[in-house]
C-alpha cells in the first residue's frame, strides 16, 4: 500500500499516471507529451510498476504502459479511514472548545 | 463559525506530512487542548472511532513528557511517548515521538505552531519522520494526518479507471 503513495508522491509519476489514464502510451509517447527525457520516464516507470501501477504490454513491435486501477483504488479507501480518524478528534475538539466556552462564562457569574 | 474547518494535510516530502486546521477558540485555549491531559481525555479518542483511552498522562513544560496509551476495543494497546522540546503556550510546540511497541521505528518530530487568525485560532503541525518505513508504520497505525489533497487528486481520477 505504501508504495503505491511513494510512488505517487513524486510529481511526474503523478503525471504520467494522469496521462496512462486517457489510454496505454509507449515510452517515447510519454516522455514527448510530458516534456520528460526517455530515461527519466523509463526510471520513473519502473517505480510505477513495481507498486503495481502500470503494466506492460506489447503492442505491434513496441512496448506500451498501461494503468492499472486496483492499487488506486485500494489506496484511496485506506486514506480514507486514516483521514475519518483526524476528523473525528478534530471534531470532538470543535466541541470541548465550546464546552470550554460555556464552562468558562459559567464559572464567572 | 467565522471560517470553515476543514482539515487540509500535505506529504511535504517522504518523511514529512504537514496538517492545519482552523478552530473557533483562542491559540492558548487550543493549545492547552494540546497539551493538558485532563483536555486531550476529552477530545482524542472520540466515541465514535471505537478507540479505547488507557492512559494519558502530560507533564505541559518544557523538557516534560507525555504518554498516550490506546488502541481499538478487544486489541492490544499501543502508546506514543516523547518529550516537549519547545514549550511556548498558544504559539509553538515542538516534541519528539515514540510509537510503541514498535523499538525499530525511531523517533519522530513534530512542530506545531499557533497563530490567531480569524477570531480563531490556525494550527498548523508538520511531522518528520525517522524514515519513510516509519512513516508507512506510523499510518498503518492511526498517525496519518489526512492527506486530503493527495485523495482530491485521486478521487479526480478514480471515476475513470
Amino acid at each position: 500500500m505504501f508504495e503505491t503513495f511513494a510512488a505517487l508522491a513524486e510529481p511526474s509519476r503523478f503525471r504520467i499516471v494522469e496521462l496512462l489514464r486517457g489510454g496505454a502510451r509507449t515510452v517515447n509517447e510519454i516522455g514527448a507529451k510530458l516534456d520528460l527525457a526517455q530515461p527519466q520516464v523509463s526510471k520513473h516507470l519502473r517505480v510505477l510498476k513495481q507498486a503495481g501501477l502500470v503494466e506492460v504490454e506489447p503492442r505491434a513491435q513496441q512496448r506500451v504502459y498501461e494503468l492499472r486501477g486496483k492499487p488506486l483504488r485500494e489506496l484511496s479507501q485506506w486514506l480514507e479511514r486514516y483521514r475519518k480518524i483526524w476528523d473525528a478528534r478534530f471534531e470532538a475538539l470543535d466541541e470541548l472548545l465550546v464546552d470550554l466556552e460555556k464552562e468558562k462564562t459559567h464559572g464567572k457569574r | 463559525m467565522a471560517r470553515d474547518s476543514v482539515t487540509h494535510s500535505e506529504r511535504v516530502s517522504d518523511r514529512e506530512l504537514v496538517i492545519t486546521r482552523w478552530f473557533a477558540a483562542k491559540p492558548e485555549l487550543v493549545f492547552d487542548c494540546f497539551t493538558q491531559a485532563d483536555l486531550l481525555r476529552r477530545w482524542w479518542a472520540p466515541k465514535k472511532l471505537g478507540v479505547e483511552l488507557y492512559d494519558m498522562q502530560t507533564e505541559p513544560r518544557l523538557g516534560g513528557t507525555y504518554y498516550f496509551q490506546f488502541g481499538p476495543k478487544g486489541k492490544p494497546p499501543v502508546a506514543f511517548r516523547g518529550v516537549y522540546k519547545e514549550f511556548v503556550r498558544g504559539e509553538r510546540l515542538v516534541y519528539t515521538q515514540k510509537f510503541e511497541p514498535n523499538p525499530m521505528a525511531g523517533e519522530g518530530l513534530i512542530t506545531m505552531t499557533f497563530t490567531a487568525e480569524d477570531g480563531g485560532t490556525a494550527m498548523r503541525s508538520s511531522e518528520l519522520f525517522p524514515s519513510k518505513e516509519v512513516l508507512e508504520f506510523a499510518i498503518s497505525s492511526g498517525m496519518e494526518k489526512g492527506m486530503r489533497e493527495t485523495l482530491e487528486q485521486l478521487s479526480a481520477l478514480l471515476p475513470e479507471l
